[in-house]
């Protein structure tokens, strides 16, 4: 059973999700991976403001393949999170309220998740067909330049995702594995 | 001495890059659906349905499996006999890459410059091309469209001779438990054990053309794959992560003679999107 869940995030919403549960998500959504993320962080750096309001937003790391004529957008999969853990704490410090990726995530940013409550949430990997059904509109905001890694803003109907790192330090990650684990006799 | 055009080189480079990105070999999906049947964890099942529905809409949708179309990896086959004309090989190799990510709307992700400026070189190029020369007339073309995010969980080292078969299961195991969730399990594992490191890393890319879950030939690597994969499945990552009794769809363990000091062992990681196709001109 997948819970729907409105974007923007917010406390009230973000206390109810546990790692290991399916979201349908509707809203917006902006995407930007490593050299987005380099740029924001050096305007932070620089005092500069980012280019769209990073309270309560979410992001997902993702650089899609092109668009066919008269369509949305091409291939949307995940990327893998760790390449953006050098950058995340500082937005999640920002307000940032959601990750959507694949794959590890450093201490840091757990750590980071728990104190400024943001969840980290799973979508498929390799899964870009099915997942760009689900997103309604696309628009290059910023850094045009980058082409693929364009920031880009999504407004999505019925985003799946699996939370993976919830606000309490759930980790469905360390949890499915013990889950499953064969120990050696 | 047969007689073939650059340009059809190109044409079929393109075609082969094209279609592998929007459509997974059967052999893949069959794999798929046999880790279904064989996966406790209902919430991994989910994500192998998401998956297979995947591959069903990339095809009739055309739309690419996976955003990440890769790096252009082309293994060529070159028949001695082989004479080709109007124009050069690798470079109708690469005007292939070129037309097939342009046409097929496939992602370039190639940049120059990887630990300077890392700018985009826009049309995928230059593929990342291996030829061997081999007897007769024929040109077989090998296209692997790899993903940056299994390709990253990669690995090669050297072991010692004493560490033996043993040192090769625990390196392959422990790198699996370490990478996780990252090259987007159930993945396809390609090693390579022996030869000079170059050579080790390139038969353990090699190994991911097999088809999957075909045993080695050899019976000693057979068992050695066997048990490897069991192994691995008994780390409980499970499809994407998220827990789970299939981790890896198949080993594919290749060998080669190396030096009496030496015991190279490389890991090629495959995520499930593993894409790749041939042709024989
Ligand atoms: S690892 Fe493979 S399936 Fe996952 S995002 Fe990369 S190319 Fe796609």
């Amino acid at each position: 059973m997948s819970k729907k869940v409105t974007l923007p995030l917010n406390d009230e919403v973000l206390k109810d999700l546990k790692a290991g549960d399916n979201l349908l998500l509707t809203g917006v959504i902006y995407v930007a991976r490593d050299a987005a993320h380099k740029r924001m962080v050096e305007a932070l750096d620089q005092g500069k403001t980012l280019p769209f309001d990073i309270k309560g937003a979410t992001v997902y790391y993702m650089g899609p393949s092109p668009a066919r004529s008269g369509r949305v957008i091409g291939s949307a999969g995940p990327t893998t999170s760790g390449r953006m853990d050098a950058y995340a704490p500082r937005l999640i410090a920002q307000g940032l309220k959601g990750m959507i990726g694949k794959g590890l995530r450093s201490q840091a940013v757990k750590d980071a998740m728990v104190k400024h409550k943001a969840v980290y949430l799973g979508a498929i990997g390799g899964a870009g067909a099915v997942i760009s059904k689900s997103i309604k509109k696309a628009e290059v905001v910023a850094y045009e330049e980058l082409g693929a890694e364009a920031l880009r803003r999504l407004e999505v109907a019925d985003f799946p995702v699996t939370v993976i790192n919830d606000i309490y330090g759930g980790n469905l990650y360390e949890e499915g594995k013990a889950k499953y684990q064969v120990k050696a006799p | 001495m047969r007689e073939i055009k650059a340009s059809d080189i190109t044409n079929t480079v393109a075609r082969l890059f094209e279609h592998s990105c929007h459509y997974l070999p059967p052999d893949v999906v069959i794999a798929l659906k046999q880790a279904k049947e064989k996966e406790k964890s209902p919430v991994c099942r989910d994500v192998l349905d998401r998956i297979l529905e995947n591959a069903n809409i990339a095809g009739k949708e055309q739309i690419p499996l996976c955003q990440d179309t890769g790096a252009a990896v082309v293994m060529l086959e070159l028949g001695q006999e082989v004479h080709i004309t109007g124009g050069d090989l690798y470079t109708a190799v690469n005007e292939g890459v070129r037309q097939g990510y342009d046409k097929g709307y496939l992602r370039k992700s190639i940049v120059n410059g990887p630990c300077f400026a890392r700018v985009n070189t826009k049309d995928n190029t230059p593929a990342m091309i291996h030829t061997d020369i081999v007897p007769g007339d024929r040109l077989k073309i090998s296209v692997l469209p790899k993903g940056g995010g299994s390709e990253n969980c990669s690995r090669l080292t050297a072991l010692s001779p004493s560490q033996g078969r043993q040192g090769v299961i625990d390196f392959v195991v422990n790198l699996v438990s370490e990478v996780g969730s990252n090259p987007c399990p159930p993945v396809i594992i390609g090693v390579g054990i022996g030869g000079t490191t170059d050579k080790t890393m390139f038969i353990a890319k090699k190994a991911l053309l097999r088809k999957v879950g075909e045993p080695s030939p050899d019976p000693e690597v057979a068992n050695l794959e066997k048990e490897i994969l069991e192994k691995v499945n008994n780390l409980g990552i499970g499809a994407m992560g998220y827990g789970g009794t299939v981790t890896a769809l198949a080993v594919h363990v290749e060998t080669f003679p190396c030096h009496i000091a030496s015991m190279p062992v490389a890991v090629n990681m495959q995520c499930w999107c593993s894409r790749h196709e041939e042709a024989i001109l």
